[in-house]
């Protein structure tokens, strides 16, 4: 596990000095092909743009992707079923402070996790995910977004994800450029067969660039997520229940019209089960997740909870040779054993009212509930001192 | 080059390998010792819910004033524990109790659909699942810390500087692990 952290960090560092170098041979050929001679300056430039949305992302990140998915605030008295799980998985990863609790009103039951560091994130539920989970199940959506906190999951998506984002815009203007514009090409004494490969070259890099980082920076993302999944088996200690988060909510997916799987682009790959992507069921280069079947088929496939349980249920499933996950002596060879499940009976329209009342509550509504047994939700921006029950005609105070 | 810098530089590359390594072993100590103390964090979570709890169900059980009793008496039990070993054995008397506590309660209809015994019950439901948490935890951190410090080389540094292997805290009773979940 600690290990594991150690190597996505040292991972990170590698993809983003790789993103880097393509961000610069990009700038490079664009300015190269405005100006000739120009290439400097243009790297220059791209390192600047690179420094500016690095900074942004890591210091406001966390708050604009919250902010996209329109997540609130919540705090222990909103839901302290949610907020004791959260804190329960906070002590099982072993993370060295409780991430905020956010609820994002969505039908799609769905998470995401966001951040800079460990000390510093926040995990968001939809309010969805809480109407049909049970605790079990909702512990293993927790856990894995916990574990892409604790594996630096989070920072790597911010990073790495806004040079993708920073290489593609640039790409593009030259694209748009190269469509709508002449460039001004000042006296060049390079022949011109030379001139023209060069030309050549550069194009296709530019064109490819995007696309190239896109799908390193995918097939992580994927493998992330199967970490993720590994990493929340063994916090728990109860792969079932993530196992059977998943499958309701692939049911959900296959069965919901599809006005109701939307989500922001930027966001949607940070979710646990993507909801722009969900309905396909193989994975491509351009996937951000595994297949939820795959993933499901894995963790039930676990002969117990560690890492090694994971890696052989992978390579079975999967039918890859090697591991997935590199395991040494430190973070446990052996097999770790599943404990029982928490068997709480949960009822279907108490989830449903518990879920909606949170974000009732997370908006600052007062709860009143009548002796006749009639419950107000009381806005903030609600002026007066007292209220009457329309039922039985009590006056409340406000 | 002079012998003598060749001295020096493997001296100091040295120096700085078992700096890294006590640092390293510092650090999982250190990591072991925090990890106990959220054991006793949740413990002491336990014991300051328990008395809330009482005064929530007083009103409602009145002819169950043993249960109740004994309850209280396993709390003062497991609070005024010394040792570890004394300590594991009240918590989990102090266990037993409140699980007799919640089974009686399924005789008061009135009292189970209060909301106060309700986010009561979610909360002493959770401590419990922290308390075994960081129990886990705790474990993984020993576990982490000894190999550590046996394997070669930190287990020189180890032998040297004194850091002595972390103890497990495991349940001794082998049925009693295999015993189901408790939920209230």
């Amino acid at each position: 596990m600690y290990e594991l952290v150690r190597a996505n960090k040292i991972r990170s560092a590698a993809l983003t000095l790789f993103m880097a170098l393509i961000l610069f041979l990009v700038s490079y050929a664009i300015a190269e092909y405005a100006v000739p001679g120009s290439g400097y300056i243009g790297v220059l430039i791209g390192f600047v743009l690179w420094i500016i949305l690095t900074l942004i992302s890591f210091y406001a990140g966390p708050s604009i992707y919250l902010a996209l998915g329109h997540a609130r605030k919540i705090k222990k008295e909103d839901n302290p079923r949610l907020f004791n799980i959260v804190e329960e998985m906070t002590i099982a990863s072993g993370l060295p402070k409780m991430p905020d609790v956010y609820i994002i009103e969505d039908p799609m039951p769905n998470a995401f996790a966001t951040g800079r560091n460990p000390k510093v994130s926040a995990i968001a539920v939809t309010t969805g995910l809480l109407q049909i989970m049970n605790r079990d199940e909702l512990q293993g959506v927790i856990a894995h977004e916990m574990a892409h906190v604790k594996n630096r999951d989070v920072l790597y998506m911010l990073v790495v994800g806004i040079m993708v984002g920073v290489i593609t815009i640039l790409a593009d203007l030259f694209v748009r450029g190269f469509l709508y514009g002449r460039r001004s090409r000042s006296a060049s004494k390079a022949p011109a067969q030379a001139q023209a490969i060069i030309l050549i070259v550069g194009i296709i890099v530019i064109v490819l660039s995007p696309i190239i980082a896109r799908i390193v920076y995918l097939a992580i993302s994927r493998k992330r997520e199967y970490l993720a999944d590994a990493s929340a088996a063994l916090f728990t200690r109860y792969p079932e229940g993530l196992a059977s988060a998943l499958e309701k909510i692939e049911a959900f997916v296959q069965n919901a019209p599809p006005r109701l799987l939307k989500a922001n682009a930027t966001l949607a790959p940070m979710y646990i089960v993507n909801p722009l992507t969900a309905k396909k069921k193989r994975d491509s280069l351009f996937s951000t997740h595994p297949s939820t079947e795959n993933r499901i088929r894995i963790l039930r496939g676990m002969g117990g909870a560690s890492f090694v349980d994971y890696n052989a249920a992978y390579k079975k499933i999967i039918g890859k040779a090697e591991d997935l996950i590199k395991v040494d002596k430190e973070g446990g060879e052996g097999t770790v054993s599943v404990r029982s499940p928490s068997g709480e009976e949960v009822d279907k329209k108490v989830l449903s009212r518990e879920a909606m009342d949170t974000l009732w509550k997370s908006m600052d509504y007062q709860f009143i509930t009548c002796s006749c047994g009639l419950k107000f939700k009381i806005p903030p921006t609600f002026k007066g001192d007292r209220i009457v029950c329309p039922r039985c005609g009590t006056v409340h105070d406000v | 080059m002079n012998p003598v810098w060749i001295i020096v530089i493997v001296v100091a590359l040295l120096v700085l390998f078992v700096i890294f390594m006590f640092n390293r072993l510092v650090r999982l100590r250190n990591e072991v010792t925090n990890a106990w103390a959220q054991i006793d964090v949740q413990l002491k979570r336990r014991h300051d819910l328990i008395p809330n709890l009482i005064e929530t169900v007083r009103g409602y059980m009145k002819h169950e004033r043993e249960t109740l009793e004994a309850v209280t008496e396993a709390r003062t039990r497991a609070m005024n524990a010394k040792d570890i070993s004394e300590k594991i054995e009240a918590e989990k008397g102090l266990m037993g109790t409140l699980i007799r506590l919640f089974a009686v309660a399924e005789n008061y209809p009135d009292l189970k659909a209060s909301t106060n015994f309700l986010a009561l019950q979610e909360e002493l439901a959770s401590t419990e699942n922290k308390i075994s948490f960081a129990r886990q935890y705790y474990n993984d951190t020993v576990y982490r810390y000894n190999t550590a410090t046996q394997v070669f080389p930190a287990n020189i540094i180890a032998g040297i500087f004194g850091f002595k292997a972390g103890t497990f805290f495991t349940v001794e009773n082998e049925a009693e692990r295999a015993a189901p979940k408790v939920s209230f």
